[in-house]
């Protein structure tokens, strides 16, 4: 599997202090799919042993998908705070 | 007039919300336009092309002003099997003159240029400022509450142009819960090619450019498809998902990406190259089927936030649709304020606009594509199949060649019925040629 966040350190991250998106892991551990896990272009979901997933916002490009994936609801997803998140040098 | 008192606030500084803020800014209004970036642009991401024709007539030979790449004289459809492909290799000398028909850009750079335009003719520029709701009286939305001190703001109308996830058209009451089957999620990489390879190995000359869009299976069984865009001296290159494949699938685009580039069809293109940028973003694909409710009082919806992108097979347009949508609300509000009236009857002018506009022209037109996009042999059998097809034809091999019928029958009997392929032959037709 492709280390993801190798490719990640060439981008510039100004971290906000909070989460962006809070995931409620009670929902979590209900998932039959765990689709995140796999779906997340920047691998911010990671298997965990007790409540399925486990999500790590710092690397997140804020594309959305894990919230239009998600079918029960377990994350409130927000944009970043104003100039938090990733800096695209390119794209 | 209060500081936090605008005409107009616009949220999102992309092509449409720029485009709405430079025309409301040249008739003299007041406008803000909000951005959640350090700068407009450090958030935005596509493939890389823009067709700008649309863009030429809110600002004359922008190309003579706009950072672009490339010209796009090449344009490429491709498609890949697991280890062949075909292609089709269309070079056009008109596409080579001016107006030219599309540019390939990096958004870092050309939503840079073309905000501080809306700058230039007197929008105010908020960066690193996210509206996170709006603000009603009644039925009326009356202004966004930023997510900073003092950050009630307020005017008669707003432009929602915040994206593929417009969490303010959602909040507003215009769209409902986002579903997997409406958006395709895309990844990007830019790869720093060594001096002067690109030009060689695509045949480009001075300020040539190529674009080429794959479809087929994906690494991992996603559906979805490929691009390579010509920079002037990187190519970027990314993959496509459907995100319900993405969720059925448990396939990761990154592992696809990977694939793609290691693809004999691909891989020698990248030979030498550097790593420079990794990035995503989700595309609304679902054409007419997503577009929320456009208006209410005060407040539009424009760009992606709005679902409006053509998604139809061989087109996957974007920017011009936003700018052109832009420009279809900058002139609902302009007239709303001749009139003095910003309620719902007066904002309902926007629908009008676009349905009069190629951008609702063209997704009504290729609503008929979708039921296509979303017919898994398109990536399952097809490509491999035509790949398959031509390999055995083109193949010298003592035996002699069959008359192509024969083979087709023979090769297709071993994925599907030819009836199957009458039916999806037909929905290709009502996708795209009737």
């Amino acid at each position: 599997m492709v280390d993801i966040s190798q490719r990640l350190k060439f981008s510039r991250y100004r971290l906000d202090r909070q989460a962006h998106i809070e995931v409620d892991y009670v929902k979590c551990r209900r998932c039959t799919h765990r689709a995140c896990l796999t779906a997340c272009p920047a691998q911010c979901y990671l298997a965990h042993a007790e409540n399925g997933v486990l999500f790590n916002y710092e690397g997140c490009l804020e594309c959305g998908t894990c919230y239009v994936i998600c079918d029960l609801g377990a994350l409130k997803w927000n944009y970043p705070k104003g100039g938090c998140g990733v800096n695209y040098r390119f794209a | 007039m209060n500081s936090n008192n605008f005409d107009v606030i616009v949220v999102g500084a992309g092509p449409a919300g720029i485009t709405a803020a430079l025309l409301l800014a040249r008739k003299g209004l007041k406008v803000t336009l909000l951005e959640r970036g350090e700068f407009p642009g450090s958030k935005n991401m596509f493939g890389g092309a823009v067709f700008g024709r649309v863009l030429h007539d809110i600002i004359p030979e922008y190309w003579t002003k706009a950072p672009f790449e490339r010209f796009i004289s090449r344009k490429m459809i491709t498609m890949l099997a697991e280890d062949s492909a075909v292609s089709l290799d269309f070079h056009s000398a008109a596409f080579k003159k001016p107006p030219y028909n599309g540019f390939v850009v990096q958004r870092t750079s050309f939503d840079r240029w073309y905000a501080q335009e809306a700058v230039k003719a007197g929008a105010v520029l908020l960066t690193q400022t996210v509206a996170d709701d709006i603000i009603r009286e009644g039925s009326q939305v009356v202004g966004v509450m930023a997510r900073r001190p003092q950050g009630e703001l307020r005017a008669k109308v707003v432009i929602a142009a915040d994206g593929a996830v417009s969490l303010l058209a959602k909040k507003a009451g215009l769209r409902r819960e986002f579903t997997p089957n409406q958006f395709s999620l895309g990844v990007k990489e830019v790869v720093q090619l060594p001096a002067g390879a690109l030009e060689e190995r695509l045949g480009l000359t001075g300020d040539e450019g190529m674009s080429n869009e794959f479809l087929g299976r994906m690494g991992g069984g996603l559906h979805g498809g490929a691009f390579i865009y010509t920079n002037r001296d990187c190519l970027s290159l990314g993959v496509v998902a459907q995100a319900h494949s993405l969720k059925a699938r448990k396939a990761t685009i990154y592992d696809a990406l990977d694939q793609f580039k290691r693809h004999p069809a691909v891989a020698p293109l990248l030979e030498g190259g550097r790593f420079l940028e990794y990035s995503a973003h989700l595309i609304p694909e679902a054409g007419i089927n997503m577009v929320p409710q456009l208006f209410t009082g005060g407040m539009m919806v424009a760009g992606d936030a709005a679902g409006l992108v053509l998604a139809g097979g061989v087109f996957l347009e974007g920017v011009n649709f936003a700018i052109a949508a832009g420009k279809a609300a900058a002139e609902t509000a302009i007239q709303a304020f001749e009139k003095g009236s910003f309620d719902q009857a007066a904002m309902a002018e926007y629908e009008v606009r676009l349905k009069e506009s190629f951008v609702l022209q063209d997704i009504d037109r290729f609503k008929t594509a979708i039921p296509m996009l979303l017919n898994e042999r398109l990536y399952e059998v097809y490509p491999s199949f035509v790949c398959r097809t031509l390999e055995n034809w083109f193949m010298v091999d003592g035996t002699g060649h069959p008359k192509l019928a024969g083979m087709v029958k023979r090769l297709l009997g071993e994925d599907m019925g030819l009836w199957q392929m009458t039916k999806d032959g037909y929905q290709f037709g009502r996708a795209m040629l009737w």
